[in-house]
């Protein structure tokens, strides 16, 4: 059941028109992300569902309920903001026990939800510390707990965690994750970091210029992505030039520039296109290079030379240049002991599964 | 040696501005009723004599009561316009803006003698406190406005918004996390246009009634050279009353400072 409702959406700001039309199903206790550049509109979104901005045309359906008219102060949603806004004059559980002061509770039983609040966030016996003194990976704790107290329907979280460090970031995208399942409410999370929004979705809404270009899985989304835009945003995906050609059996199949002929699973063929656009797109660790002793690869094999490499330690992003071709493609290699590195320059023979080919519509 | 000058250049400063100040109050305590070298003696005749005279003691209770009223109104109002410059767009914003803080800068003399006019001849009002308090509200809203607009720029627009998010009414948000954060910029506006109405002298000089402002009041005093001792003795007191006043403000600001962890950046002290 979908918790939330959004539909055909307009914004504008003067003549700026942020968001066009956008229509969404979010479900019950899912992890949903708007995922985007910025400027794409993502946050105007969110700030349209908590309330902090009205739309020009559309509605907001939440919990059944059409939100229009309805302030962000008596709306089921709470947020948690970018820069986490912890009021520095307050403690920590003044913080945490803010929006408890409407709730008509006693002494007692507010600090027993604020003491269980804290203790959810892993911060207990910080309550009496002041608001000010706590680092970025606390404030963003207390401002978790703050909006969790009050048990909203949906929790919307504005870039929550970008303005951690890498290592706290990492540690808080496990835990975030993990006390949604606790909690069980709908987290609606803005994020311009594709990997943040691959690690803890349900499902991500990818969005450019005021319109949601695709909603998927994170695994449909980066096998199957609907353009060569989200392509792009999502991962690393190599373009190469490709031309449809009519089978008389019926499969389709295409002539991809640098590598060959390549015939596709209906499977994997956007659904519902008439006409396939004339390039195919191909992740980095559907090519691979054939190392002396690999078992030879049959047809699927081309060559070139390593124009470039990064070295990540697990893993190697090689930049081949294919013959006959004149950009380079981005190929991935597990790093493994019988795998020696290779050197700028040197020539490789590669291989590709043909069953990772992804087409898009025209 | 370089430091050596500006080492002499900094002495011959500070006594250049300290020496006129100290000079207070070693007249104000010489037995004599020239203001001369070599100090007669020391005496407290002076400020027993400044006990006596009534007309100076209402003079300095209007000052007092005309301060207090400008500072409350020029810090409320100064309140709406920080806030509103900071927090809102609107047509006309710069210039509006631009127009509100143009007292800052216009000769005072101007500002007096147009009000002048205005009250007397258009408006047709007989002068009293009030129109001092409304001289000296447009002078003084300006300062006000350019202390408070760095509070509140200061702010995370965030915070109000979270305040709300949490249930409250935009006037609960403003009153219990707004107001509180920017109270420091609200204690400093309120001591500087205090300070700025109780000795300000064009503007009363033009717009008060029949009961003068301390300023005003020492002015006349001056005709009488018997009185300038007097005269001493109260300057005296009045500077002692503003170092106190102003290290009261600047420990209530570094309080405010260190509770809401904010880096500490200036101030009066």
């Amino acid at each position: 059941m979908s918790i939330i409702s959004l539909q055909d959406i307009h914004k504008y700001y003067g003549d700026y028109h942020a968001l066009r039309g956008i229509n969404c199903e979010i479900g019950e206790g899912e992890f949903f992300s708007l995922l985007g550049p910025s400027g794409c509109g993502k946050t105007t979104l969110l700030r349209v569902i908590g309330g902090f901005e009205d739309v020009s045309s559309g509605a907001v359906i939440l919990g059944g309920q059409n939100m229009a008219g309805v302030p962000a102060n008596k709306r089921p949603t709470n947020m948690v903001f970018q820069s986490y806004a912890i009021f520095p004059h307050l403690s920590v559980a003044q913080n945490v026990g803010y929006g408890l002061r409407k709730a008509r509770l006693s002494k007692a039983e507010q600090d027993a939800k604020v003491t269980e609040a804290l203790e959810m966030v892993g911060l207990s016996g910080y309550g009496a510390r002041a608001a000010h003194a706590l680092s970025g990976g606390q404030r963003q704790r207390v401002a978790l707990a703050r909006a969790l107290i009050l048990k909203p329907k949906v929790l919307l979280l504005d870039e929550p965690l970008s303005a951690l460090d890498k290592k706290m970031r990492e540690q808080m995208q496990t835990e975030l994750r993990r006390l949604q399942r606790q909690v069980g409410i709908t987290f609606i999370l803005v994020t311009h970091d594709q990997e943040e929004a691959l690690i803890m979705s349900d499902r991500i809404a990818v969005m450019f210029e005021g319109e949601i270009a695709q909603v998927a899985a994170p695994q449909e989304l980066y096998r199957r992505p609907v353009n060569r835009r989200v392509g792009e945003f999502i991962g690393v995906m190599n373009f190469l030039d490709a031309r449809h050609i009519e089978g008389a059996d019926g499969k389709v199949r295409f002539d991809i520039h640098g590598l060959g002929k390549a015939v596709i699973e209906p499977a994997n063929l956007p659904q519902g296109a008439r006409a396939y656009a004339p390039v195919v797109g191909l992740r980095p660790e559907a090519l691979s290079l054939i190392y002396e002793g690999d078992a030879p690869p049959g047809k699927r094999m081309a060559e070139g030379d390593v124009a470039d490499l990064s070295y990540y330690g697990d893993m190697t992003y090689y930049e081949v240049l294919l013959d006959g071709m004149t950009d380079p493609v981005t190929i991935s290699m597990k790093n493994l002991a019988s795998r020696p590195v290779l050197e700028r320059g040197a020539r490789t023979r590669v291989t590709w599964d043909e069953g990772s080919l992804v087409v898009f519509g025209a | 040696m370089t430091g050596g000058w500006l080492r002499i250049y900094a002495i011959t400063y500070l006594v250049f501005l300290y020496l006129p100040v100290i000079l207070l109050p070693m007249f104000a305590f010489n037995d004599g009723t020239v203001i001369a070298f070599p100090l007669q003696g020391f005496t407290t005749e002076w400020f027993v004599q400044l006990a006596g005279i009534e007309a100076l003691h209402g003079a300095l209770l209007n000052s007092v009561i005309i301060a207090l009223t400008t500072a409350s109104l020029s810090v409320v109002l100064g309140i709406c316009a920080a806030r509103a410059s900071t927090r809102f767009t609107f047509p006309f914003k710069a210039p509006i803006m631009g127009a509100i803080m143009v007292p800052l800068v216009l000769p005072e003399i101007i500002v007096a003698v147009s009000l002048l006019v205005v009250v007397v001849q258009v408006l047709n009002l007989p002068l009293s406190a009030w129109t001092v308090i409304a001289g000296h509200t447009l002078i003084c809203t300006p300062f006000a406005i350019a202390i408070l607009s760095s509070a509140f720029q200061g702010l995370d627009q965030s915070l109000e918004e979270a305040a709300i998010d949490l249930g409250e009414t935009r006037w609960e948000a403003f009153k219990n996390i707004i107001l509180p954060l920017v109270a420091p910029g609200i204690v400093a506006s309120f001591l500087i246009c205090f300070t700025i109405s109780l000795d300000e002298f064009i503007i009363a000089f033009f717009l008060t009634g029949a009961e003068p402002t301390l300023p005003v009041y020492i002015w006349g005093q001056l005709r009488f050279p018997t009185k300038i001792p007097a005269v001493m003795a109260l300057g005296t007191l009045m500077l002692v009353a503003s170092l106190i006043i102003l290290s009261v403000a600047e420990f209530y600001r570094r309080r405010g400072v260190a509770r809401v962890g904010g880096k500490d950046s200036g101030g009066f002290l």
